[in-house]
């Protein structure tokens, strides 16, 4: 049996080593299901990780402990150096505005035209900006996701991957520093799927922003990683590229790459 | 007879409805202050549902006036209808009626936008947005019910008392004039006064069962719907249990 040092991977050389997320020793529980036991991870800027995992291996757990929509029962998430299970609403607002989430159902408010999802972080989060000032922004947002006729438009009159680039137009209107990306394709036919990895490789060259993108979709793992970690009973399996662990002898991480 | 399971599971959800209104009680004073989706939602609400209220309530006067007529001219108090139907409406029909139709409309709405934003993630998007999404959605929707369904039960009592005169005409011959003198002069405060409080009662009921409801919506669109349903099941049982509760209480200060 392998340890489970033995499958990390060093980080290659030329990424930059300034980490925006640590986590450390992170444990989530529901009941007696154990989703996180142990799990550490680095960010560093301006890279793309994928965490890679079996549905319900606790990604999406993760990634809400990341964003404080969960509390994890031990360790710490520290993003920007605060540690989230630490701060007040206040403070995690904060980091929230630096730090966008593309949810897995795109999470769109219905009842809103395109605009008005759009503008929705931007007031909530309390920038003092001008109404003009708004409109550039809705529009430079839109323009970089390719839709930028769709403004009016109300979320129903839109297919699922155009939902898909203005739910990523409404991340990117407040200019993260680091994106969270939740199955980003899913439910997407592969063509889409691809445009939309696509469109986050070219954000994150543009905006050099840092990624974490939580995905089962093999084409999506390789199109848009930089360094991959594989969850595996809620614990940091292994880490490398793609093409390093394409190579790796345990079963468990070869069987995603098969 | 009720098994220990059904018994455990009411009680487990009147202490989550507790404490969810607790936590509105809370959330009620404290800023940041939704008025603009206050608004909104009273628009929603209220301006939304009077074609709705106005229509029932027009209709409740007249069929109420045609079915009693017979009776009223067999003791030969024809003359009094509009004393008794004005009565009947205000104190009674009027409020019970208007907090039905409003449960049907207002509550399932509630109840299946809020649960369907639940399913799709639109409560977590919000709440990283930097909104607090119990305010924005449960603290405006619920002070927008509770005060929209006074005014909209006013509006309905007087197109019921529209439809009553209409009714009495059928058959009658009474003048706009006298109908409406004979409707006020045998109104009292004390009909009008409990059976306006107890509106307000009414509309928070049907807010906040609707919100909770939606609120912890969970499994799916299956859950949306059975949220929907239950917050209009819910709600139209608390306006009779409230309705009972009012009657009791203005019959220990005398109102009755």
């Amino acid at each position: 049996m392998f340890s489970e040092t033995a499958y990390i991977v060093k980080q290659p050389s030329e990424m930059p080593q300034e980490a925006v997320m640590t986590i450390r020793h992170l444990y989530k529980s529901f009941g007696n299901n154990h989703v996180l036991m142990d799990f550490n991870l680095d960010l560093y800027k301006g890279e793309n990780v994928v965490v890679l995992g079996k549905s319900g291996s606790g990604k999406s757990v993760l990634i809400k402990c990341i964003i404080g929509l969960l509390f994890p029962d031990q360790g710490s998430i520290k993003v920007f150096g605060e540690n989230i299970p630490d701060l007040n609403i206040a403070a995690l607002d904060q980091i929230r505005a630096r730090v966008g989430f593309l949810f897995q159902s795109n999470a769109l408010y219905d009842s809103m035209t395109v605009r008005d999802n759009l503008e929705f972080p931007l007031r909530r989060h309390w920038i003092k900006v001008t109404q003009e000032e708004v409109n550039t922004m809705v529009i430079d947002a839109l323009e970089d996701v390719g839709l930028a006729h769709t403004v009016d438009m109300m979320p129903i009159e839109l297919s699922g991957g155009m939902r898909k680039r203005i739910a990523l137009a409404r991340t990117l209107i407040l200019k993260p520093d680091i994106i969270l990306y939740d199955e980003p394709t899913t439910g997407l036919d592969p063509i889409t799927a691809r445009e939309i990895i696509g469109l986050m490789v070219e954000i994150q060259k543009k905006y050099n922003t840092s990624s974490l993108i939580i995905s089962h979709d093999m084409n999506c793992v390789r199109m848009a990683s930089d360094r991959i970690v594989v969850l595996v009973e809620g614990k940091c399996y292994a880490s490398g590229t793609f093409e390093q662990l394409k190579l790796h002898p345990d079963p468990k991480v070869k069987h995603f790459f098969e | 007879m009720a098994r220990p399971s059904n018994i455990k599971s009411f009680l487990s959800e009147a202490g989550d409805m507790s404490r969810f209104t607790g936590r509105l009680f809370t959330s009620w004073f404290k800023p940041r202050y939704e008025f603009a989706e206050f608004f909104r939602q009273c628009y929603v609400i209220g301006y939304n549902s009077l074609p709705l209220v106005g229509l029932t309530g027009f209709i409740m006067g007249l069929v109420l006036t045609m079915q009693l007529r017979p009776s009223m001219v067999d003791y030969g108090v024809e003359s009094q209808l509009p004393v008794i139907v004005g009565i009947a409406i205000v104190r009674e029909i009027g409020p019970v009626i208007t907090a039905l139709i409003f449960a049907g409309k207002i509550g399932s709405s509630i109840g299946a936008e809020l649960g369907s934003m639940k399913v799709t993630e639109q409560i977590d998007a919000m709440e990283v947005s930097g909104t607090n999404p119990f305010k924005y959605l449960v603290v405006t929707r619920v002070l927008a019910a509770t005060c929209m369904l006074p005014v909209l039960t006013i509006l309905s009592d007087a197109i019921s008392l529209y439809g009553s005169y209409l009714g009495i005409n059928i058959r009658g011959t009474t003048s706009f004039h006298l109908f409406w003198t004979q409707v006020f002069d045998n109104l009292a405060f004390y009909d009008v006064l409990p059976a306006f409080i107890k509106t307000f009662f009414f509309g928070f009921a049907v807010g906040i069962i609707g919100c909770y409801k939606g609120y912890n919506s969970n499994k799916g669109t299956e859950g949306v719907g059975r949220s929907a349903n239950s917050a209009v099941v819910v709600s139209s049982v608390m306006i009779f249990i409230l309705d009972l509760l009012a009657v009791q209480i203005t019959d220990i200060f005398g109102f009755n």
